[in-house]
């Protein structure tokens, strides 16, 4: 096989799995749009704020050291203790549940019946406080963040390929990992709307608020629960680009890079948000290993946008998304 | 007792339809013409002109062409600062290719090139809608600002890839370059913001309005009542860029003097303006005046309180900074979704009854 086609392989098989990040993202706007028509722009900052959470729980650091100290002229640094990636986890966990209350209780709770744009608004805002908050607790310097997950090249995967085509294939371990933990993520999730009760409840929710309510399905609790689920999803995303390329401020602009696969899959989609993560992923991977050098490279950045704005033009409510019908 | 509209009678249509129609509001919007072009420009220092004067002045414009979107028209565009980069680029190769023109038309003429490019993006509001407009607008966004960083063209091959304002003068005084006045670049700006805000308000309460706010308020009622909404909607996105333009070339020329297109205009600025318009207030031009001083006073108020006052690390500041300006924008919304105007409206009621409310 030519060197060329062998190279656009591997380029496309690294984009399915950049592909699955994004959707992993992706996962957690169309779960809050779905159940509350809240596009939540802060997930990405959810992302990054359950990342710093953890590294910040499993090195023990003092949360706000750098104000107590600002403050009161103290030293403190860390409580000495260091814990394990899983109990890490469930406690970062337990933290954005609490998290889902809070913003419940105290924001969207307030701004029921309020037009998108306002909620929308509010979410911009929330994530500016996140994202506030979280260089004040646990600081703003780059973390390294390893919870145990493999990484680097899969070896027997450059054999084999080695084998076949006289060329190995370069796939990250982690890459891999994330692909079975976004699928094993994205089963559960259909499993638990299918099958358990509060999943049924979520999806009539999601269906008709008001009918909802008239058979007795509490919006707070469905609410508190899909911000709880939502701010899981973006944890589960936060260690994977966190364990990737360190915790630091960039990572919530993945969710900049998740807003095209919403526009392509459709907001109102679950697998409309992975084919859409998949397709964005390809997408740009191939575009800049075949346009990018002749435009000056970095096509990255707007390539997806570019993407979802053509196909929104032949299909407005994207590919899996419901279809408007207005009536006067 | 001052504010009264009994005894204020109106004899002619023109009367009748003015924009202040009590008296006290009409002598205090005079009164403030002339405290700002007549009274301000012998007292404003450098460091007022730069950290108050000229960002509030330059984001006001911004902020009531992107009302005129958002709040008139009701397409959400996050595309600003792509389109303020449009203004700036379009400044700078025209102050560059015709250095004999004056900069005023040069600044006009930028806004003109920027309603094109915003119409331009404008067009797919016509397929989608809502949150995917705003999605979309974003491509806009990136794709601006990526063509600006990189084809050489735009920034005259300059190795820095920076563009830097060339010292041009208005009537023999300079508003760009490296040897301006703080009260020169102030009245600069602050022509452009009255003419802005004089030609957005006419604009809004005439029949070009009255269409954007029928396409906001449900675009398919407006059509069958004969609404286009191909001019109604390309029309707002060229009205709102050309001022987002001029704002663009005016950030980038009397204001910064040099930049770089992804540090000065990237996301944050789009959604800086959009903050100031719905914290001021969705469809209200003095909103969009209100919004750019709160958000241009907030973060000065409180670097000088922490860092001045306080004596924080500026880095921790600046942490505590956006995360005051995130919880105000929630607390805001809650208690307040439409916005500084809709308070200001609530004060003239009672002002109207004020001492005897009942």
């Amino acid at each position: 096989m030519p060197d060329q086609l062998l190279f656009a392989m591997e380029v496309l098989l690294n984009g399915l799995m950049a592909g699955v990040l994004y959707a992993l993202v992706a996962l957690g706007f169309v779960l809050i749009y779905k159940a509350s028509g809240i596009f939540n722009y802060a997930q990405g900052v959810m992302a990054l704020f359950a990342a710093m959470t953890l590294v910040g729980i499993m090195e023990g650091q003092v949360p706000f050291a750098h104000l107590i100290n600002a403050a009161f002229g103290t030293d403190l640094h860390v409580f000495g203790w260091q814990l394990s990636g899983l109990v890490g986890i469930v406690l970062t966990a337990l933290i954005m549940i609490a998290l889902a209350w809070a913003v419940n209780h105290l924001i969207f709770r307030h701004l029921v019946n309020q037009e998108p744009i306002i909620l929308f608004m509010a979410t911009i805002g929330l994530a500016y406080f996140m994202e506030g908050l979280g260089d004040l607790m646990w600081g703003a310097d780059i973390k390294k963040l390893d919870v145990g997950l493999p990484q680097g090249i899969n070896g027997w995967i450059d054999t084999v390929t080695f084998d076949a085509f006289g060329y190995g294939f370069f796939i990250d371990n982690l890459d891999i990992w994330a692909t079975v933990i976004a699928a094993v993520l994205v089963i559960a999730l259909m499993i638990f709307s299918q099958y358990s009760k509060q999943g049924r409840a979520l999806r009539a929710v999601a269906d008709d608020h008001q009918a909802a309510l008239s058979v007795g399905i509490s919006l707070n609790f469905i609410w508190v629960l899909v911000w709880s689920i939502a701010g899981f999803v973006a944890l589960v995303a936060g260690i994977m680009w966190g364990t990737k390329s360190g915790v630091q401020f960039s990572l919530s602009l993945i969710a900049l890079k998740a807003l095209p696969v919403l526009m392509l899959g459709g907001f109102t989609s679950i697998p409309g948000a992975i084919v859409g993560g998949l397709i964005i992923g390809v997408g740009e991977k191939l575009f800049e290993f075949a346009i990018g050098p002749m435009v000056g490279g970095a096509t990255e950045n707007w390539f997806a946008y570019v993407l979802a704005l053509l196909f929104l033009v032949f299909r407005p409510q994207g590919l899996f998304g419901e279809r408007l019908i207005e009536r006067v | 007792m001052l504010y009264r509209e009994a005894g204020d009678f109106k004899t002619s249509y023109e009367e009748d339809s003015q924009t202040f129609p009590i008296r006290f509001d009409r002598l205090a919007y005079h009164g403030a013409l002339v405290v700002a072009f007549a009274i301000v420009p012998f007292f404003i220092n450098d460091y007022w002109a730069n950290a108050v004067a000229l960002p509030f002045l330059i984001y006001a414009i911004a902020a009531i062409g992107l009302n005129i979107l958002v709040g008139f028209c009701g397409q959400v565009s996050l595309g600003t600062g792509g389109f303020m980069a449009v203004g700036a680029y379009a400044t700078y190769k025209l102050m560059t290719a015709f250095p004999e023109v004056n900069i005023f038309f040069h600044v006009l003429i930028a806004g003109g090139i920027t309603a094109l490019v915003g119409m331009l993006f404008g067009l797919p509001s016509l397929r989608i809608k809502g949150f995917y407009l705003a999605v979309a607008t974003l491509a806009a966004q990136f794709f601006l600002v990526w063509l600006f960083n990189r084809v050489p063209w735009f920034y005259n091959h300059s190795a820095s890839g920076q563009i830097s304002a060339p010292e041009r003068t208005v009537i023999g005084v300079p508003v760009t370059g490296p040897h301006t006045e703080a009260w020169a670049t102030y009245l600069f700006c602050l022509v452009f913001l009255a003419g802005s805000a004089l030609i957005a308000r006419n604009l809004t309460r005439g029949a070009t309005g009255r269409k954007w706010m029928a396409i906001r308020d449900m675009d398919i009622a407006a059509e069958i009542i004969g609404v286009n909404p191909l001019r109604a909607k390309l029309s707002a996105f060229a009205v709102s860029s050309f001022f987002i333009g001029i704002a663009g070339a005016l950030f980038f020329s009397v204001y910064l003097g040099a930049v770089e297109v992804g540090e000065a205009f990237g996301i944050n600025k789009s959604f800086l303006v959009l903050f100031m318009v719905i914290i001021g207030g969705l469809g209200r031009i003095f909103g969009s005046l209100a919004g750019a001083a709160f958000l241009v006073l907030l973060p000065v108020l409180l670097k000088n309180t922490l860092v001045g006052t306080l004596g924080w690390p500026t880095d921790l500041a600046a942490h505590l900074e956006i995360m005051i300006v995130g919880a105000l924008i929630v607390i805001f919304l809650v208690a307040e979704p439409h916005g500084l105007a809709q308070l200001w409206r609530i004060t003239k009621e009672k002002l109207r009854l004020w001492p005897f409310p009942h």
